[in-house]
């Protein structure tokens, strides 16, 4: 069964990139726009991984983690967190938050079936 | 869809960004310190940052680092968002617009200006938040493996000794030689703590990665395990002792634990060779990968249940540590079967609401154009069809007449959602704008304000597209001679700082879109002598205020003095004005000395189709548009009195109103035609006054699809277009204004030369 793989982006282009990446590795992708939309779509989505941008109107990649761990079905689901910053402060900050692991900007299809790959099964 | 696409979106995408950081330190700028607005200004940048860095557009990027850098000063609070700080921003949100067109259609930047900039932003970050040190190179990579930062987090190795394991490697020794065996040995001691698989890691998957580095075995420590009845299924209680031998350095061992090194103990330390193969403390076990192979929880637990905990075999071992993700993983695999249907319904639903959020398509323009274009034939094939109906059945009450008032209907429903298609909100152009002010105002040592109203107004994309460069001229007018500079407003008790208002609305099927100074207004004793000094009108002439404010969008008319940089671009405002009117506008000035001039522009919602009267005039067949029409009527021989030696005049309601013989101004016929005999069409000139054109007679209320003369012909002094009647005729649109000046006696010669050489 193909794996599914959630991704939460405001970006257009991001969207765009993580789109046609994890459907050329095999992945069943599916989208939303920011936090909030993301805990939605979550629900009834039963991802296998989650893939999610810090900065995001409405609701911020942070609170978006938070609130996935806080969900008693899908606290288990592996979060890597897409991030421009090197800076250990907002790695710091989104591991705090429960993230799994994460992918440093600039985007890079290897890294992220990379990344993936060493979180799920 | 393919990586150039992707870019293409990226590119549209840094359009809408730019605009929205535009719009967010403008609302900034107003005084707006909601935290919303600073974090979307901050996105805007950042995903400008973050799209630009996956195209390797490295300028780009570091540009937008350093803006990034200074923005999240704000956003935190360590940079007050003054006047100050904001006139930078702004500046460089246009550098950035720069760099952005720039890397999608080549072309170079300002290079002195965006470094000033960058020093500038630089400094403000600094200045603003001295503790903050954080501002690594603006490299676009920012590929800094994360294995240096984790090292300083890391408990250090109990090996007190100092010991600094030397990564090396043995590519430069022929591989060939002796691949078995080379590498070094690692002993990696690993304990995870429960927020590790509280954060979705396995200690599992871990060991799996790091099997992958080289030839590995692996001892699990279950001491620490409790009785069943004791025991927290989300606890962790296992720790594993791993003995890798591997050609990698030990920062690559330390990375396959990069994403889980906060949440265990991790040692990894080069072994002694013989120690290492000799002295192990534990049996070692081979690494069971195959759990891994299934994720079912239901197995993975009898599996636990069979082999029981005590077993020392990785597998079990790691199954029982996972139990927690187990048991979630049952539970979901159990309503996975349960609930199939309602799962993939609210996966639907999840879909519907992914997708609800941006109902749009992007279609191609030449698309649309190309469906306008069809439509625009259809109009004129469904009334050529009508009209041939009428002509074949005078009765008009057969169902095929029914029949084509409803294709008419449709027709003219479809035409108008074809429109709205290519409807756009004036606000990039708008956009566009506060730039020109903001560096013109700069250039001029002025300070000044751009207020724009109603910039969601739609209007056809192609106006748009041509009301830029006027519009843009307009602004640099109303900064360069406007608006006075700060001594000259304080020394007449006004606020320093002038504000232009840029304003659109709907009027009548037409869009009016005004642009209003608080400057010192139009100099009238000044244009009237510039006017006469440049043979534009006679030294006696007697003008209405009004006449002389539109005076200067007489040809080869300049008020400045001297050329400046900034609007005496060999320009002037007549060139604004034929550009208005190509667009089937019309402009119009007025201004109050002392307190501003507004200028008024009146344009067609589109270029394709207008509403015409058509009329007749000395045989011909005309249409007048009617939006310029205010009312028709029938002159009787007592209204109509004789003026000067050609001119008549038309009482209408006890104020008089010029008559123009439309025949006459057009050269159809020699003499003056009769007023009685034909229809007077009382339209407004842009000049605000009224004139009554005569005509022969009106045929009807027409819906004409609009056919360049110039495209086709020439251009031809009075006349705006041309269009294709039902009968399949050709009929000429008539231009009002310029049919109106024509007969204004003063001004009728220059008017007919500028018109001429257009």
């Amino acid at each position: 069964m193909k794996k599914k793989v959630l991704t939460v982006d405001d970006s257009r282009t991001i969207r765009n990139m993580l789109l046609v990446t994890l459907n050329n590795a095999g992945f069943e992708t599916i989208q939303a726009e920011d936090g909030i939309e993301g805990l939605e779509v979550l629900e009834g989505c039963n991802p296998d991984v989650i893939v999610t941008d810090i900065n995001m109107p409405r609701l911020d990649g942070f609170g978006f983690i938070e609130g996935v761990r806080r969900n008693e079905k899908y606290r288990a689901v592996p979060i890597l967190v897409l991030t421009t910053e090197s800076d250990a402060e907002k790695k710091n900050r989104a591991r705090q938050a429960g993230a799994t692991g994460w992918i440093v900007k600039p985007f890079d299809p290897a890294k992220l079936i990379d990344a993936i790959e060493r979180v799920t099964a | 869809m393919d990586m150039n696409e992707i870019k293409e979106i990226f590119f549209q995408e840094c359009e809408e960004q730019l605009a929205e950081l535009e719009s967010g330190l403008l609302k900034l700028n107003d005084g707006d310190r909601d935290p919303e607005t600073v974090n979307a200004v901050f996105r805007a940048v950042h995903s400008i940052k973050g799209g630009a860095g996956a195209f390797g557009l490295d300028d780009l990027v570091s540009f937008a680092h350093v803006f990034e850098t200074t923005l999240d000063c704000v956003r935190s609070n360590k940079l007050e968002p003054t006047q100050d700080v904001l006139k930078v921003m702004l500046k460089s949100a246009d550098v950035l617009a720069d760099l952005v067109s720039a890397s999608r259609d080549g072309g170079g930047v300002d290079e002195s200006r965006s470094r000033s900039l960058v020093k500038e932003l630089e400094a403000l970050a600094h200045g603003g938040s001295p503790s903050s040190s954080g501002h690594d190179a603006p490299k676009p990579a920012a590929k800094a493996a994360p294995a240096p930062v984790a090292k300083v987090d890391l408990p250090k190795p109990s090996d007190d000794s100092g010991f600094q394991p030397v990564p090396f490697s043995f590519d430069g020794f022929g591989e060939d030689d002796e691949p078995a065996i080379e590498g070094s040995v690692y002993e990696v001691s690993f304990k995870p703590r429960r927020e590790l698989y509280s954060k979705g890691n396995e200690a599992a998957l871990l060991l799996r990665d790091l099997s992958r580095l080289g030839e590995m075995s692996i001892n699990c420590d279950t001491d620490a395990l409790p009785t069943l009845d004791k025991m927290d299924p989300e606890a962790s209680y296992f720790s594993w002792k791993i003995s890798i031998r591997t050609t990698r350095s030990e920062d690559d061992i330390r990375a396959v634990f990069e994403f889980a090194e906060w949440d265990c103990d991790l040692e990894v330390k080069l072994a002694e060779e013989a120690s290492s193969n000799e002295e192990l403390p534990m049996v070692p076990v081979p690494f069971d990968l195959s759990i891994l192979d299934d994720s079912a929880g239901g197995e993975d637990e009898e599996k636990t249940a069979e082999r029981g905990v005590s077993e020392e075999t990785v597998a079990a071992a790691v199954s029982a540590a996972e139990t927690a993700s187990n048991v979630s993983r049952t539970a979901r695999a159990a309503e996975r079967k349960e609930s199939a249907a309602a799962a993939a319904a609210a996966q639907n639903n999840a879909a519907a609401a992914a997708a609800g959020a941006g109902q749009t398509i992007r279609v191609d323009l030449d698309r649309v154009d190309r469906l306008i274009n069809l439509v625009g034939e259809l109009v004129i094939n469904q009334a050529m069809l009508s009209q041939s109906v009428v002509e074949n059945d005078a009765t008009g009450t057969s169902a095929v007449n029914m029949g084509l008032e409803e294709l008419q209907q449709l027709t003219r429903e479809i035409q108008d959602s074809v429109m709205a298609i290519r409807a756009q909100p004036v606000k990039p152009v708008f956009q566009r704008m506060s730039r020109i002010v903001r560096e013109v105002a700069d250039m001029v040592g002025k300070s000044i304000r751009l207020v724009t109203e109603g910039e969601n107004t739609e209007v056809d994309k192609t106006v748009i597209d041509k009301i830029a460069e006027p519009l843009t001229h307009m602004i640099r007018n109303a900064v360069d001679h406007g608006i006075e500079s700060p001594e000259k407003r304080e020394a007449a008790g006004k606020d320093p700082e002038g504000t232009i208002k840029l304003t659109a609305k709907h009027r009548s099927g037409r869009i009016l879109i005004e642009l209003a100074d608080d400057g010192a207004g139009i100099n009238r004793e000044r244009v009237r002598q510039k006017a006469i000094d440049n043979d534009i009108i006679a030294a006696d002439a007697n003008l209405s205020d009004d006449e002389i404010d539109n005076l200067i969008f007489m040809a080869g008319f300049s008020t400045a003095d001297k050329i400046s940089d900034i609007s005496g671009r060999g320009v002037g405002m007549d060139v604004v004005k034929r550009s208005i009117q190509a667009l089937g506008g019309r402009i119009s000035i007025s201004s109050r000395p002392g307190f501003g001039s507004t200028f008024t522009m009146s344009l067609p919602l589109t270029l394709a189709v207008l509403d015409g009267m058509v009329v007749t005039v000395a045989g011909q067949t005309l249409v007048v548009p009617l939006t310029a029409i205010v009312e028709t009527l029938q002159p009787e021989a007592a209204a109509i009195h004789s003026f000067g030696a050609n001119q008549r005049l038309i009482s209408i309601r006890n104020s008089f109103c010029p008559l123009v013989d439309v025949g006459r101004v057009l050269n159809y016929r020699a003499t003056q035609a009769n007023p009685v005999e034909g229809v007077a069409l009382l339209v407004e000139s842009e000049g605000g006054g009224q004139r009554a054109l005569m005509v022969d007679a009106i045929q009807g209320q027409r819906q004409v699809v609009i056919k360049s003369l110039e495209a086709n012909y020439t251009h031809v002094p009075g006349i705006a277009a041309a269009t294709i009647l039902g009968d399949g005729r050709v009929a000429l649109i008539l231009d009002v204004d310029a049919v109106v000046a024509a007969s204004r006696g003063q001004s009728m010669k220059p008017e007919m030369s500028l018109a001429a050489t257009g």
